[in-house]
């Protein structure tokens, strides 16, 4: 047991922010076969010190043990949320990920401690255990809350709904049971997370397992059958309180960024497509006189294209839109950076005024027709899709695969993964590609990074900056 | 236990728990950097001392119960095995905490914030085996004068010693967690949590197997 707090838990985002640099990234990558060879998913990890001659390459690896996982989102067993005044537990150690399979619905449990670029796999919670003790399936996001592991979860085991939040003990990872005690009309599920100051949880929609697993579903979509609501609940009492509804057309109401100042009400959330018009967009949540309420404010139109340009799902519209399939805002609230996976650019706003966000960048990579060039590589395919922020918000690591089903869909030749770093320098300075940074995955997808010692989207403060 | 090691124990006591974060001053820092003001620190403070209060009289009134209703050897004993059974559950389980999740809490939710705190930190418990010495002792200087039955039982009832005790306990608890959250909060800041918050589960967890094994040999 360790004498004093874990190095890497941090009272507020201030004290974050003046951390060290991150020296290791772990990277989950999506085995496809399409290398023609089938073999298991991955958790890797990449080198990140500076000066470090195997900087900016994989340097270790751990295969899962099954085939056909579909590595997506993982999290931490413990963070900084652990010195939260109500019951603080300090000297928890941040050495465990866990990692789902969001097709396989197992629960991967690894261990970085003792040598953290050669990860361990010390337990494996199995789906049908998952289903049994919580009734879901398909586990999506993980975040360390104050009293255990929060995991968000598409839907249940027949492959319908609802989806919902189950809890794993923080000591053994055993699920414990669903979250909710009353969920009100809410049934679908993707994301999960806080503003921890409020007492308030949010969860956002996507789509059950029946609806996503086999690529998007035009119907559905059309119809506006896909999540358009945002949820909040009441933390503690574990109760529903309000479902917003962004509006039918609003289709697929994804990544959860709330403020990392738990003195902040607010938050924002990604909205994939809009039917009307293809444009994608980012809404803010803020709470006025105890409610939750939601407004957009930013809009990223599609992109007038050629058919020929177009693959066979896009053709009929004669654009692209924009896919804004992940945000993430940085550790002090006030940058907030937006993938545009099927345009292919990762835009920069200054978002100090939340209500009022402010352009102060762009950078293109990839997408659906612009095949946009990396310095160290030519064009590219995929684009920017899941973003990871340094806790000092200077570095942002982008990789570029979605969702094996839907990759095919919008990038049907297949997607040749990549890891690149752009350098965001503050208060809208330079924004640029790291040319000499590119980690090609070849015959593999990578999806979402954590970076050692936390990142912007893994850790909750009890106690403002 | 002499009557002076007995208060000096339970000032102890109090002072370690003033000064442990996870027994209140941390939610008093926090709520006065929430709503920032220092008058959200003082004001959390008596809150959070009557709930660790409650928890600890909760365990005196057990034991002044019990001391009515049993022979002195069935108290020890029982005290004995209750506190080597906490220490050995402390020792297994060192993360175990009641279930809470809120950080805007009103003054009662405060109370039995601490009051569940307490109780599962075992803060009642620990004092338990003091107030059996204070009451030992008192048994052994009063059986003289009181040679007579019906007197010697209300002689074992130290209701006094213990409602001081508790006091004694309480007060220097609050001393110390005062000074700790206002330093704090003025002056030090919450980096302090990361270099000086030392780990002493296993001490504590130790420390109850210790009071049992006194308690049962006493």
């Amino acid at each position: 047991m360790p004498l004093k707090p874990d190095p890497s838990f941090y009272p507020s985002p201030a004290s974050a922010i003046e951390g060290p640099r991150e020296e290791l990234a772990y990277v989950v990558t999506l085995n496809t076969g399409t290398n023609g060879d089938r073999r298991p998913d991955a958790l890797t990890v990449v080198d990140l010190q500076e000066g470090s001659a195997t900087y900016g390459t994989p340097i270790g690896r751990l295969d899962m043990p099954n085939v056909g996982d579909e590595l997506h989102h993982f999290g931490w067993n413990a963070c900084s949320s652990a010195l939260c005044p109500w019951a603080p537990h300090p000297h928890v150690e941040r050495r465990y990920l866990l990692v789902p399979g969001l097709r396989s619905s197992r629960i991967h449990v690894v261990d970085v401690k003792d040598d953290p670029a050669n990860p361990k796999l010390v337990k494996v919670v199995e789906a049908d255990e998952l289903a049994r003790r919580t009734g879901y399936s398909r586990p999506h996001t993980v975040h360390c809350g104050p009293d255990g592991l929060y995991v968000s979860a598409l839907g249940a085991p027949d492959g319908g709904g609802p989806g919902g939040v189950l809890l794993l003990d923080h000591d053994s990872f055993d699920p414990l049971g669903r979250w909710e005690i009353d969920r009100g009309p809410q049934e679908l599920s993707y994301d999960v997370w806080w503003n921890i100051g409020y007492d308030t949880l949010l969860t956002s929609e996507w789509g059950t397992p029946d609806m996503v697993e086999d690529g998007v579903n035009p119907e559905l979509l059309l119809a506006g059958r896909y999540g358009h609501h945002l949820h909040a609940w009441d933390l503690r009492r574990r109760r529903h309180q309000q479902a917003i509804d962004l509006g039918p057309e609003q289709q697929m109401v994804l990544e959860l960024r709330p403020a990392h100042d738990p003195t902040r009400p607010y938050g924002f959330v990604g909205v994939v497509i809009s039917t009307a018009d293809l444009s994608a967009s980012v809404w803010l949540w803020d709470r006025v006189d105890g409610e939750v309420t939601a407004e957009k404010v930013i809009e990223i139109p599609a992109e007038p294209a050629e058919t020929e340009q177009l693959p066979p799902a896009l053709q009929p519209f004669g654009a692209v839109p924009p896919l804004v399939t992940d945000i993430a805002l940085s550790v002090d609230d006030r940058t907030l950076y937006v993938s545009c996976w099927g345009t292919g650019e990762l835009k920069r706003f200054d978002v100090s005024d939340p209500r009022r966000p402010r352009e102060t960048g762009s950078v293109r990579l990839g997408g659906i027709v612009r095949r946009a060039p990396h310095p160290a590589a030519g064009p590219v395919n995929g684009g920017p899709q899941m973003v990871e922020v340094s806790r000092d918000g200077r570095r942002v690591y982008l990789t570029n695969s979605l969702y094996a089903s839907w990759d095919a869909q919008f990038y049907p030749e297949g997607i040749d993964g990549w890891m690149v770093k752009i350098d965001s320098e503050p208060d809208g300075g330079a924004f640029e590609v790291d040319p000499g940074f590119y980690v090609p995955y070849d015959g593999e997808r990578p999806h979402q990074i954590r970076l050692q010692g936390g990142d912007a989207s893994s850790d909750s403060y009890c106690f403002p900056s | 236990m002499s009557n002076d090691t007995a208060w000096l124990t339970l000032a102890a006591l109090g002072a370690y728990h003033g000064v442990n974060p996870a027994m209140g001053w941390l939610f008093a820092v926090s709520r006065g950097l929430t709503e920032r003001r220092r008058r959200a620190v003082w004001r959390s403070l008596l809150p959070i001392a009557i709930g660790h209060e409650l928890s600890i009289a909760l365990v005196a009134l057990v034991v002044l119960g019990l001391s009515v209703a049993v022979d002195p050897g069935a108290l020890h004993l029982v005290a004995a095995a209750t506190l080597v059974a906490f220490g050995i559950f402390r020792f297994v389980k060192p993360h175990a905490h009641p279930r809470w999740t809120t950080m805007r809490v009103t003054d009662r939710e405060l109370t039995l914030w601490s009051f569940l705190m307490s109780s599962a930190h075992g803060a009642g418990l620990m004092v338990a085996p003091v107030l059996i010495g204070l009451q030992d002792h008192l048994d052994t200087a009063h059986v003289a004068e009181h040679q007579r039955a019906d007197l010697a039982i209300v002689s074992r009832l130290p209701l006094p010693q213990t409602g001081l005790g508790i006091m004694l306990h309480v007060g220097v608890m609050l001393l110390v967690m005062g000074a700790v959250a206002i330093v704090v909060y003025e002056r030090v800041g919450l980096e302090i949590l990361r270099r000086a918050w030392i780990n002493t589960d296993h001490l504590w967890a130790g420390a109850f197997l210790l009071a049992g094994v006194v308690t049962f040999l006493s």
